[in-house]
């Protein structure tokens, strides 16, 4: 410990301490206050072990942990593990002061999710205040750990990350594990790694050992193939692209063909992210490749979910009667004419405005469908019901996993399109209008073509979404077309990276398919949005799969300013 | 007649009246430029010619033909390409990507050939034609807005305040090539603050005023002119 190793004033350590320390307990706090750890508690990860409850209240000390020795870089290593362990102590005082006040005053009124469940969780059982030390200690060793994390070799991390990452998912979506091993293998096997929901303690550990393994190995593969670059590998080539490129994607494509046959709910739920994977791409359309950020998008899904309502219900308004493959074009092209239509208004306004006079026509759209004026035609808030599935040469489409096939075909047209437009001369004409549009049109690009074409055609894909979800359902309400389908699909492409076709897929299974996985999670789903788009956008701000562009001009920056701190994506 | 005729515009800004009756001609083959203080109207000009803006009285003309009937993206069919105010260059695309986009108007087989001509023009864009334009310096970034305005092949080129935050060595190189430019036969309407090298290369200016045109002559003689050196040229 000599002194000029020190550059951190003393002070200035107990003050990172203090400060990261009660930040973490902030986080800790809130999660208690907003009642996700009571209710996740049920929840367990690891059987007996641990509860998705801990994995959320631990996010808070570890982080204290990790940003103190993070700040005490210049310390030696034993100082930075010691006051590690001192801000996550500390992260515990927030807790710790709320619950010792709850015994004085009654302010159970204010702080609802205050109750003896929470306390038990933080106490470990063991009551007011005999627990309290106990809570201080597993909240310093977690600080503890944070702050060896920060020792660890960027690779060690990622492998650390992974396992967390796998076990997580696993145990948190352990009913498709199962049903597979039961489908395919017995019962007993499922037995023999899960118990009920959470994975057996052993199970657990061979799982992280196994990931952390394999990305080991997978790096240190990766870092030879880096040493030998030079000398080109010798490459199967099938066709126009090599081998195991083939291989992987027939690899997804059959994942997605076979997975909805194991389990009826895995399908429903695949179906619903296939219908916001159709939406974001063609929003992604609008907002990703034109720059026009549409809130008001969900006005076309009701479009087309109303179209096929109208021209093929059974109940007392139908008057047409029509199939649903006759309805099915009819609702693209409505589609896409409203969108054109709406678009016509707009074609003045940029950015902000746009967005707040969309989010009106959405919200106009859903209010004529109650309206009493239409309800003649849209059966008002009793909305339209008895519409049949559809049927194709006598066999019909009633089960979710068929519908899904259905969402599928529509998937693959939607996305196929999507590419081939990006790299067509009007997707340059959008990128340009997107950058620029005094200077797209005076290189040539009419924009009011090029904008309405944009509206167009973004929402065929929308009035497709619409006409399979009416078919689904069976009926349809209006108060199904609120602003949060608007909201989500452009979350989703705002997660999985602006204008980038893969990423809206990934942003789409991430925003709709976990929360209709884990029923814990709906309660607290805005939240997790809030959340997730927060640290997406403060560590990886061009998305989870990025475009090209995007990529490169993140690359450049970074070039300017090596010295900034890489992205953690830590659990707890 | 001239190649670019305009005639007594009014252009408003809401209730503001920025041009106040503004006329000038540009022939071809010449550079003409039109000098005046912030906010004299000059970018609000280039503005109306191309149509982003239309006047609430006056012409346009392009060879006689009046404009006023045309988009702005129909103008670079006509020949008239522009270099915008503060450059305007596609920052996610590379150096490459823009040149191309600016040759968006255009359907021939030469493209590649103009994009090298480009590089001749501007060896700093080829050491540089994979890089992202965003990250370009102030000076590369204009040699690409100013380079990728020529890929249209224009007759007329409207460049707004080309030296507009460069270092003096690089205004030169920039003004360098625009008379390059210019004597590959396109006719060039220069609008600038720095009104010295202006009229070092120009032909003929005007001197614009709180929307108004107070003197046009040919650069020669502006740059003698007493008012012009007192108020333009930091002479007294
Ligand atoms: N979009 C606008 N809305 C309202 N007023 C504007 C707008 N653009 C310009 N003006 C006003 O019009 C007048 C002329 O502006 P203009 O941009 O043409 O000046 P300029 O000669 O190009 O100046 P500079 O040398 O600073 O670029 C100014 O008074 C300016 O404030
Ligand atoms: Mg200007």
């Amino acid at each position: 410990m000599s002194e000029a190793r020190n550059n951190t004033a003393p002070s200035s350590v107990w003050k990172s301490v203090l400060r990261f320390g009660l930040v973490g307990g902030a986080i800790a706090l809130y999660f208690c206050m907003v009642g996700m750890v009571a209710a996740f508690d049920q929840r367990f990860l690891v059987a007996g072990q641990l509860t998705l409850g801990d994995l959320v209240l631990y996010v808070g000390p570890f982080l204290a942990g990790l940003s103190t020795a993070r700040a005490l870089a210049d310390r030696t290593a034993w100082q930075r593990l010691l006051f590690g362990l001192l801000a996550g102590a500390v992260a515990a005082l927030p807790s710790i002061l709320i619950m010792l006040f709850s015994q004085q005053v009654n302010i159970g009124a204010v702080f609802v999710s205050l109750s003896s469940p929470l306390i038990n969780i933080l106490t470990f059982g063991r009551g007011l205040p005999d627990g309290l030390p106990l809570l201080v200690g597993v909240f310093g060793l977690l600080g503890l750990l944070g702050a060896a994390y920060t020792f660890l070799s960027q690779q060690a991390r990622n492998a650390v990350n992974l396992a967390l990452l796998v076990i997580v998912t696993v145990a948190l979506f352990s009913d498709i594990p199962i049903r597979v091993i039961e489908k395919y293998f017995s019962a007993r096997v499922a037995r023999a790694i899960f118990q009920g929901n959470a994975l057996l303690p052993l199970s657990a550990v061979v799982l992280s050992l196994l990931t952390v393994g394999l990305s080991y190995f997978g790096s240190l593969r990766a870092a030879k193939k880096k040493v030998g670059e030079s000398k080109k590998p010798e490459r199967l080539i099938l066709g126009r692209y090599p081998i195991n490129q083939v291989l992987s994607w027939a690899l997804v494509i059959a994942f997605l063909l076979v997975l909805p046959q194991t389990d009826r709910v895995l399908a429903h739920v695949m179906m619903f992210i296939g219908l916001y994977v159709m939406m974001g791409l063609g929003l992604n359309i609008e907002v990703g490749f034109a720059g026009l950020l549409d809130l008001g998008y969900v006005a076309i899904f009701a479009f087309g979910a109303y179209t096929i309502g109208i021209l093929t219900t059974q109940a007392a308004i139908g008057t047409f009667g029509l199939s649903f493959w006759v309805a099915l074009p009819i609702a693209v092209i409505v589609g896409v004419v409203f969108g054109a239509l709406l678009g016509i208004p707009v074609l003045r306004m940029r950015g902000d405005y746009l967005a707040i006079v969309t989010l009106g026509f959405g919200e106009i759209i859903r209010l004529l469908a109650l309206s009493d004026w239409l309800s003649p035609l849209v059966g008002g808030a009793q909305g339209i019901v008895r519409i049949p599935s559809p049927s194709i040469a006598g066999f019909d489409i009633n089960s979710p996993e068929r519908y899904y096939y259905l969402v599928l075909i529509g998937v693959a047209l939607t996305a196929f399109l999507a590419v081939r437009l990006r790299d067509s001369r009007l997707g340059r004409q959008w990128m340009a209008m997107r950058e620029d549009e005094d200077v797209a049109q005076s290189m040539g690009i009419d924009l009011v073509q090029t904008k309405l074409l944009a509206f167009a055609i973004g929402s065929a894909s929308a009035g497709f979404a619409g006409a399979i979800f009416a078919a689904r359902l069976g009926g349809i309400f209006p108060h199904s077309f609120s602003l949060i389908i608007s909201i989500t699909v452009l979350s989703a492409i705002i997660i999985g990276g602006f204008g980038s076709i893969p990423g809206v897929i990934v942003g789409a299974a991430v925003l709709v398919g976990l929360p209709e996985l884990l029923r814990e999670f709906n309660e607290y789903r805005f939240l997790i949005y809030g959340i997730l788009l927060v640290v997406m956008m403060l560590t990886r701000p061009a998305g989870l799969l990025p475009t090209d562009t995007f990529k490169r001009e993140l690359e450049s920056l970074e070039e300017g300013d090596e010295g900034m701190n890489n992205p953690v994506s830590a659990g707890g | 007649m001239a190649m670019l005729e305009v005639k007594d515009i009014h252009t408003y800004y809401d209730n503001i009246h920025a041009l106040k009756g503004v006329s000038l001609e540009v022939n071809e083959g010449e550079i003409v430029t039109l000098i005046g203080a912030n906010g004299a109207g000059k970018t609000t000009t280039l503005r109306t010619i191309s149509g982003l803006i239309r006047p609430t009285a006056g012409q346009v003309k392009l060879n006689g033909e009046d404009l006023a009937d045309y988009e702005t993206h129909e103008l670079v069919y006509k020949g008239i390409s522009m270099v915008p105010e503060g450059r305007g260059v596609f920052a996610q695309l590379t150096v490459e990507e823009n040149l191309e986009m600016g040759a968006y108007s255009r359907n021939d087989n030469r493209v590649r050939d103009d994009i090298e001509n480009i590089y001749t023009l501007f060896p700093r864009l080829q050491e540089r034609r994979r890089q992202v334009a965003g990250t370009l310096s102030g000076g590369e970034q204009q040699m690409l807005a100013t380079g990728r305005a020529m890929m249209a092949r224009p007759k007329l080129l409207l460049l707004d305040e080309p030296s507009m935050g460069l270092a003096p060595i690089l205004v030169e190189g920039i003004f360098d090539t625009i008379q390059n430019i210019n004597k590959e036969g396109t006719t060039v309407l220069l609008v600038e603050q720095n009104a010295l090298m202006a009229l070092s290369i120009a032909d003929r200016g005007y001197v614009l005023q709180t929307g108004e045109i107070v003197l046009s002559d040919t650069a020669k003689k502006l740059s003698n002119n007493k008012m012009v050196q007192k108020a333009y040229l930091g002479v007294d």
